[in-house]
């Protein structure tokens, strides 16, 4: 091969590289999400595989020598990869990425001065060590990841040794069936026996012993295979004399690793989120529906009392209630992934951005298979992008000032996801310098965005980081200044339904907190009536409802307040809100507690309807921004109710003017 | 006394052509059982000496019953002589790794086989 590497030939290596670099890219994000919900894309792998052959061959061809041997390495552990040498993880997955962005390195120094500048012993380094610890995988058995009598085995002939393989690859559950017989019914019950198992799976083999007292009785232990459950195989077989026992598997992962064939061996299918989406509708609709239908049965046992019809309507409608209920389960189920599939992309963004600020810090990531609906995911995706960001240039210090301050060199953000009721809880930490509430209410003072006169407590000057056009930084850095400011991400937040809240501490570092309802489109909510309007509160974000007399109110600085156990409680009266008509004052007033925290409010109504299942339907691009309300619903007597945007509205009370 | 040897194998003929090789040899009376299973019936109805098993039967395979036979206070100390196809060494193997006492290959001999249960037997 020619020595002179002329700009010709430079050229037309790069343009194939770059092509192939950027599909690989693309593949690998599909590998990293797939890997964290536990499944494995044979396809991915091979298709990565093919790429990095491909480069090899090329990079060999124009005499660039490091790209063609650290191809050929990668090209090693995708190969073991694929034909299950080695099991797919997250030190595998940060290798692979980290080799093709040394990859990607190398095409640009080629570009820019035809040499091979950067090093790759590192990464050489880390793909042998991954290639080392697979190399033991490819001489086990299936069998020997079975916790299983090694006595059971030894009378297997080469054939049942071959099903109960075939029954382990097919990743079903290996049961030991235990009976005992008495000897002069043996024949009768075994036969019964093997025929309650067989109409549930394979059995692989039957081992007889004479057992503890043979004159009396005999013993068999049957190896079944079935994919029925545990409580099914028990329910249909366990009895007097007859135990079953579970044989469980000694790896975490039980599917034998695909051997490179054409049909994906993967149990799982791709789906357009939009399917998801209409087939989410039409379930919307269907309870809509529903909701009319146990509205006429209620109508028609008021009219002629619990017969007849009314009987038959009423039952009918609770079936069909039930069986929607379980519909509507498993269509949000479908949606749901684990959050872990954007951490992953998040954990390596703080990587790359760490390094160019010149700041060393890790992301700890806890929480991956919390789950939420897909586009819940995707739409938190950004935000806590942000939030990191925010974390990465303004919370984390530089080493020399971490340890001037006596802290670890390395700088951490904590990434944490966990459900709790029914919401799901974000939380974004770092141990860094924690935000300065005197500052940040200087520049919201000069910024115009609030009175230098107004009192603020804390929590309130923290709060001014979500009002639009508030920027602590002077220098639009590369990394946070593509115009999403913190308002950005509390909108995205609210329009999730979700809260965002701010822990800080001055030297010791900040915490976000996001709560989000698990799902969007079917929500269950607190219907309220205000004034001879009916509004609907997301039972998410609902605390508590307190029924107060009226002498309870009391008004700190022109606001109506109310004592809660000790702590007082601001009141919103959505007649006043909603510019509605003053209703006729009784004794009593209605307060639903909504709010998270420290940040909550009583609102205000008339009376507590009850609680519903709800579809939210947006109320169109006009109507979007008003604040207060997050979007409508139809509840059954078709009447048109709007749903409460409870972040903004908790906004509009603690707002200073 | 005569000697009583159980035949245990799935295949009729097979079965059939074993216990006519046994039977010409003097002193000896042959039951027949045509699976694992009607094997464990059989066992308690005689005082056997000898069983001959295949090991390629569905259910109860040939190695489970020399397990059980093995395993067993009353039976164990009744030789077992296997009988397994050319194509599988290893259940031969496994087979004699049981206790069984000696074993023969299909296609065999019909003296091979009276050669190996006079030996077995101990005459």
């Amino acid at each position: 091969m020619s020595a002179k590497k002329d700009e010709r030939s430079k050229g037309e290596f790069l343009a194939e590289a770059e092509d192939i670099l950027e599909d690989l890219n693309q593949h690998l994000i599909h590998l990293e999400e797939m890997a964290v919900g536990g499944t494995f894309d044979p396809d991915i792998v091979n298709a990565i595989f093919r790429g990095v052959h491909s480069l090899k061959g090329l990079s060999g061809m124009f005499g660039f020598d490091k790209v063609s041997g650290l191809s050929h390495q990668l090209e090693s552990l995708l190969d073991a990869l694929r034909l299950g040498k080695v099991e797919i993880n997250k030190q595998v997955t940060s290798t692979i990425f980290t080799a093709l962005d040394r990859l990607k390195e190398l095409s640009e120094d080629i570009s820019r001065g035809g040499v091979e500048r950067a090093e790759t012993a590192d990464v050489s380094a880390m793909i042998d060590e991954v290639l080392a610890d697979g190399h033991g995988a490819e001489k086990k058995s299936p069998i020997d990841d079975l916790e299983i009598d090694k006595s059971l085995v030894a009378v297997l002939t080469e054939y049942e040794e071959h099903r109960l393989k075939e029954n382990v690859k097919a990743r079903n559950t290996i049961f030991l069936v235990k009976a005992r017989f008495d000897l002069t019914t043996f024949d009768k019950d075994l036969t019964t026996l093997n025929d309650k198992l067989k109409g549930m799976g394979e059995i692989v083999s039957t081992l007889p012993s004479s057992g503890m007292s043979p004159e009396s009785g005999i013993e068999f232990n049957l190896l079944l295979g079935t994919k029925e459950s545990e409580e099914k195989v028990k329910s249909e077989v366990e009895a007097a004399g007859i135990e079953v026992v579970t044989i469980k598997y000694k790896s975490e992962k039980k599917a034998e690793p695909a051997a490179p064939t054409l049909r994906s061996l993967s149990k799982t299918v791709r789906v357009d989120i939009g399917k998801l989406d209409r087939l989410m509708n039409i379930v919307g609709e269907l309870v809509l529906s529903k909701n009319i239908i146990a509205q006429i049965s209620k109508e028609l046992r008021g009219m002629q009392g619990f017969t007849g019809l009314a009987v038959d309507l009423h039952k009918a409608s609770r079936t069909l209630e039930r069986k929607l209920g379980e519909l509507q389960e498993g269509v949000i189920e479908v949606r749901m992934v684990p959050i872990g599939q954007i951490f992953t992309r998040l954990t390596q963004a703080v990587r790359k951005y760490a390094g160019e600020v010149g700041k060393d810090i890790e992301l700890d990531t806890f929480g991956e298979d919390t789950e939420l609906d897909k586009l819940m995911v995707e739409d938190m995706s950004d935000p806590l992008m942000h939030l990191i960001r925010n974390s990465i240039d303004h919370g984390v210090e530089s080493p020399k000032e971490r340890a001037r301050r006596g802290k670890p060199a390395k700088g951490r953000i904590m990434l944490n996801a966990f459900p709790k009721g029914n919401r799901v809880v974000i939380t974004v930490e770092d141990d860094g310098a924690g935000i300065d509430h005197e500052k940040v209410r200087r520049v919201a003072v000069d910024k115009g965005l609030c009175e230098e006169s107004t009192t603020l407590t804390r929590r309130d000057m923290l709060d001014l980081i979500f009002l639009p056009g508030f920027s602590t930084s002077e220098t639009v850095s590369e990394v946070s200044g593509r115009g999403v400011g913190m308002d950005v991400v509390k909108k995205n937040v609210s329009k999730l339904s979700g809260m965002i809240d701010i822990e800080t501490e001055i030297g010791v570092g900040t915490k976000f907190t996001i709560t989000l309802p698990i799902t969007l489109a079917i929500i269950k909510a607190l219907i309220v009536e205000v004034s001879a309007d009916t509004f609907a509160v997301p039972l998410a974000s609902v605390l508590e409802s307190l029924m107060v007399t009226r002498d309870k109110i009391s008004t700190i600085e022109k606001r109506e307040v109310i004592s809660l156990r000790g702590e007082t409680l601001p009141l919103l009266r959505l007649d006043r809100v909603f510019g509605l008509a003053r209703p006729e004052e009784g004794d009593f007033l209605y307060v639903v507690v909504v709010g998270m925290a420290e940040r909550r409010l009583g609102l205000v109504v008339d009376r507590l309807v009850g609680q519903q299942e709800i579809v939210i339907k947006s109320i169109g691009d006009k109507l979007k921004n008003v604040p207060g309300v997050a979007g409508a619903t139809e509840l059954g007597d078709n009447e048109v109710v709007l749903v409460l945007d409870v972040e903004s509205l908790i906004d509009e009370a603690t707002q200073r003017r | 006394m005569t000697k009583n040897v159980l035949i245990v194998e799935d295949s009729r003929a097979m079965r059939g052509l074993i216990r006519a090789t046994v039977e010409q040899m003097s002193g000896f009376t042959t039951y027949e059982a045509g699976s694992g299973f009607d094997a464990l019936k059989a066992l308690p109805t005689h005082r056997f000496d000898l069983i001959i098993t295949d090991i390629n039967m569905p259910d109860i395979n040939g190695l489970e019953l020399i397990s059980f036979v093995k395993g067993h206070p009353q039976y164990k100390d009744i030789p077992l002589i296997v009988v397994s196809t050319e194509r599988s060494d290893e259940d031969k193997r496994r087979g004699m790794a049981l206790g069984a006492s000696g074993y023969l290959v299909k296609p065999f001999k019909g003296d091979e086989l009276q050669e190996l249960v006079r030996k077995v037997i101990g005459e």
